[in-house]
């Protein structure tokens, strides 16, 4: 095979990415858009449904508050304007797995304007990706094609489940902006509990807008819209694929090759193919949805709303490197998760040592959580208990390796009892008597004058082998800052 | 008269003439078992408003575990899952639903012509029209087959086959009535209406089927009046007519005479009536025929034969050819033409040219209604340009039969009540209509008014 344009780095580096997300949410409400009809995942087949769902003639829509509001805390959490007077709109289009015939969605007055969504970079700092518009929508019903069969099965449970389109202006300039703002959305829509994120199951959906120009340019080329790419990795790499498509057609004079159409990413062999130029040239036949009134949102409804937001994940991130003065790395896998953040939160309530309080929730705590596939609500230990175990940890009662290694694991089972009393029981209380000590180094000193010796010729890493040996005597239970003080005074002496 | 004999009576009227077609199908068991229950009821003291009420529904009211089609082939086998609001109202209160009724199919068309059940035949010449869409329901009134019929009025649906079988056709303000359950033809225009042969019984049934509605967004919270109670006028009303409507070419001369009549009547009577411009009239048409059809492409795109209704039993190829067989066998002619020419107004490259201007030009006949109420309380003018025609009389001319609707529609494109009351016949003793308007959510004068008129 030929050797493309695109494998030649200096050719790739010639140009820039331009992509815009499209990302779909499907809104966690009780039930459905526009009628009462459950909204529960995983029901059988056509249960979650009623005439409404099925389009029967003579229905009509009912507006789900709920949809409104979460919308909202999307555009407030990115800054955007909220629409005062927002008009429904209707998209037409025939599919069987879409009942009306058309969707009830939101076209010239979107709930939410502009805004903005702030990612992290990877080589640190921070960059801004604008929001064009954030809109409501409803989502369709699934077809089925089940192997061996020549009918289509249809399920409309998920028809007329809720969706907000959050658009993004195309500022993504590499695929790490593409995954870190889809880890952003996807915290953000955590954090507000209005999405469960999870995009393999498709509550998360994301479609790409793709285009390339050469560096330094500033006008925008033709994009092309990617579709079905069902997670962050997939995401990635169909801009991957896509850009290179486009830079080859590019540098072999076809570039008007590259129209404005859909495109269909297959993971498995990680190419993106066109849909049928019958579908991507589909005419919607926007109109105003003459069948439900406007709906205002007045201040004293917004102010409601604004008032029910939870912390942000930047609130938070702000908040942990300004005033607790954690790491930008720590402050990152702290807020990555709203009840992780919130358990964090929780800790600095009892102690100011917000240092160790981090590296016990990062390290152990996460740990744990990992290992046993615990959602952090499942955690048995308290808040509280962690900075009682963190006390006595500084207040020199059992070390560090103590407290983690074998007070931690107890405590996970028997949540209800405290540190120090684990500790008691297990005899694991450390020992600080320096004349206790003492006795124990001078012994251990005696029974190894030649390594003593070494030690005096200047083998001072042999001060290690003393300082087994004294743990081995106290059961580990030797203060290791004052043991290494005294071994060193003995032995110096 | 018990109302098992009046049901009784109806349906041997229904029986007597099957040549007239206004019933689909009459539910005769059952409204007879329900008219026993409630002379029941009326012996003891405890019925409803409407008691002793015979109601027809036009075939686009939702009527729970009853068949609904609108008149179309692509609801073969259709039946209604649930009751439409004005339906579960009118049970309430004790009305005896006797059957359904032939209209043109979704409500499309001006002479019942339109039907997949045939033609339905205006009693009074059976030779002639009932006009439409709502014919059926117009005759079931006009031959004594009922007391009330529920129809829908998105352009004159109502009030046009009201004047040509010579009984009260209602239309409210747009809003007044919930529309959850019925079936859509143009939801910006949609407005369910009442025949009945006298102004008191049309008053009853709207103060009980109107109002507030939780399935129903669009539908007015304004409080309804006891309609009934209050049909004296007391004053004298200040009444204008329209300039373009009596000077309008093809107006029947009769009709003009009636008009013209009332309006010397009136003045004798000591109310103010003059003539007002309205130049806007040349456009109603046009922009009835662009907004409606275009809410129309998209409201019928749910009859696809995937989940209830006909599908084709031809072979298909695929999905496509599946939505095309069953649709193009579904649907009747004006049906097709209207969803055609509605797709073309949305589609991008003539959205602006067609349905933004369209728009426009509704808001300012809106706001040119508008002025004239605040100088009048009513405006006269005739329902129809004629009186019934012949059966097959306009097949061959599409925009003939669209002139049918000429003053009727203005009431729809406002959205504002109107009335066709009967007053007389034309030479050939067909009946003449002539038509009120009134301001928004002002039925109450409106009925009132008219029944004075009558």
């Amino acid at each position: 095979m030929s050797k493309l344009p695109s494998d030649n780095p200096e050719i790739l580096n010639k140009y820039e990415i331009v992509v815009g997300l499209e990302v779909h949410a499907q809104l966690l409400t009780q039930s459905k858009a526009y009628s009462s009809d459950s909204t529960e995942y995983g029901n059988l087949p056509n249960t979650n449904i009623s005439v409404i769902t099925l389009a029967h003639p003579g229905t009509l829509p009912k507006v789900n508050k709920k949809v409104i509001e979460y919308a909202i805390k999307m555009g407030l959490a990115c800054g955007s304007e909220i629409t005062r007077h927002n008009i429904y709109a209707r998209k037409n289009y025939f599919y069987p797995d879409l009942p009306k015939g058309y969707q009830i969605t939101q076209d010239k007055t979107p709930i939410c304007v502009g805004g903005e969504v702030i990612i992290r970079q990877k080589e640190g700092g921070e960059k801004k990706i604008a929001i064009t518009r954030i809109h409501m929508e409803e989502d369709a019903g699934k077809s089925m094609h089940l192997a061996g069969e020549t009918d289509s099965l249809i399920d409309f449970n998920r028809a007329g489940v809720p969706l907000i389109e959050i658009v993004s202006q195309p500022d993504i300039r590499n695929i790490d902006e593409a995954y870190n703002y889809l880890t952003e959305i996807r915290k953000l829509v955590r954090y507000l509990d209005i999405c469960d994120g999870n995009m393999e199951e498709g509550s998360l959906r994301c479609d790409a807008n793709i285009s390339v120009r050469l560096k330094g340019e500033t006008k925008l080329n033709t994009r092309v819209e990617v579709k079905n790419m069902n997670s962050f990795r997939n995401v990635q790499r169909a801009i991957e694929y896509e850009v290179k498509r486009q830079i080859d057609l590019i540098e072999t004079g076809k570039q008007q090759e590259i129209i404005q159409e859909t495109r269909t990413f297959d993971a498995t062999v990680g190419k993106t193919y066109s849909m049928r130029t019958k579908e991507s040239l589909n005419d919607y036949r926007y109109f105003p949805e003459p069948d439900l009134t406007p709906v205002v949102i007045d201040e004293e409804w917004l102010q409601k709303v604004k008032s029910s937001m939870p912390a942000l994940p930047r609130e938070l991130f702000l908040l942990f490197t300004e005033k607790y003065g954690l790491s930008a790395y720590d402050a990152e896998v702290l807020t990555a998760s709203k009840e992780i953040a919130l358990y964090f939160q929780e800790l600095c309530k009892h102690t100011q040592n917000y240092k160790a309080a981090a590296n016990w929730v990062t390290g152990e705590v996460k740990a744990t959580l990992n290992k046993m596939t615990w959602h952090i609500n499942q955690f048995p230990i308290k808040p509280a208990t962690i900075v009682a175990l963190m006390q006595i940890v500084e207040s020199g009662k059992v070390s560090h390796s103590i407290a983690s290694q074998s007070i931690f694991p107890l405590l996970l089972e028997q949540p209800e009892k405290t540190p120090l009393q684990i500790a008691e029981e297990n005899n694991w209380l450390q020992e600080s008597d320096s004349n206790l000590l003492e006795q124990i180094i001078e012994e251990v000193i005696k029974a190894y004058p030649e390594k003593v010796a070494e030690y005096k010729a200047g083998k001072k890493g042999i001060i290690g082998m003393f300082m087994g040996e004294v743990m081995k005597k106290t059961k580990g239970k030797a203060d290791p800052k004052i043991s290494n003080q005294l071994l060193t005074q003995k032995l110096e002496a | 008269m018990t109302c098992q004999e009046k049901v009784k009576k109806y349906i041997q009227n229904i029986k007597a003439k099957p040549q007239l077609n206004a019933f689909l199908e009459i539910y005769e068991e059952e409204a007879l078992q329900r008219a026993a229950q409630i002379d029941a009821k009326i012996a003891a003291g405890n019925a409803g408003k409407l008691a002793g009420f015979v109601i027809g529904l036009k075939d686009v009211i939702c009527y729970q575990n009853h068949p609904l089609q609108a008149s179309s082939k692509i609801l073969n086998g259709f039946v209604s899952q649930f009751s439409a609001t004005v339906t579960e109202r009118l049970l309430a209160e004790d009305a005896i639903i006797i059957g359904r009724q032939n209209c043109d199919e979704f409500a499309m068309g001006s002479s019942n012509e339109n039907s997949a059940f045939g033609i339905a035949r205006n009693a009074a010449d059976e030779s002639r029209v009932p006009g439409g869409s709502s014919g059926g329901s117009a005759i079931a009134v006009q031959a004594d087959l009922c007391d009330i019929s529920l129809g829908s009025d998105t352009g004159g649906s109502v009030r046009q086959p009201a004047a040509f079988c010579g009984v009260v056709g209602l239309k409210p303000t747009y809003s007044r009535i919930s529309r959850f359950g019925l079936i859509a033809y143009a939801s910006s225009f949609d407005c369910i209406g009442i025949f009945g042969r006298n102004i008191k019984d049309v008053a009853l049934v709207l103060e009980v089927i109107a109002g507030k509605d939780d399935q129903d967004s669009t539908v007015s919270s304004q409080p309804v009046p006891a309609y009934s109670q209050q049909l004296s006028v007391t004053s004298k009303k200040r009444i204008a007519y329209l300039k373009e409507t009596i000077e309008s070419e093809g107006l029947q001369p009769e009709i003009l005479a009636t008009v013209k009549n009332t309006i010397e009547q009136l003045k004798k009577d000591g109310h103010t009536v003059e003539q007002v411009d309205f130049p806007l009239l040349k456009y109603i048409l046009p922009v009835y025929y662009i907004l409606t059809t275009a809410e129309a492409s998209s409201n019928l795109a749910r009859y696809d034969g995937v989940r209830y209704g006909h599908r084709t039993k031809e072979d298909f190829e695929d999905l496509e050819e599946m939505y095309k067989k069953t649709r193009s066998e579904g649907f009747g002619s004006e049906v097709q033409r209207r969803i055609m020419l509605g797709t073309f107004v949305l589609s991008a490259s003539y959205y602006d040219a067609y349905y933004t201007k369209a728009q426009k030009m509704r808001r300012l006949i809106k706001e040119s209604t508008d002025k004239i109420f605040e100088n009048y309380d009513f405006i006269l003018l005739p329902t129809t340009p004629t009186t019934a025609f012949k059966i097959g009389e306009h097949q061959k001319d599409v925009l003939q039969m669209y002139l049918a609707d000429l003053f009727t529609v203005q009431a729809n494109v406002a959205g504002i009540p109107a009335i066709s009351i009967p007053k007389g016949t034309d030479e050939q003793g067909l009946p003449i209509g002539i038509q009120l308007m009134a301001q928004y959510f002002k039925e109450d004068e409106l009925l009132a008014f008219a029944n004075y008129l009558m």
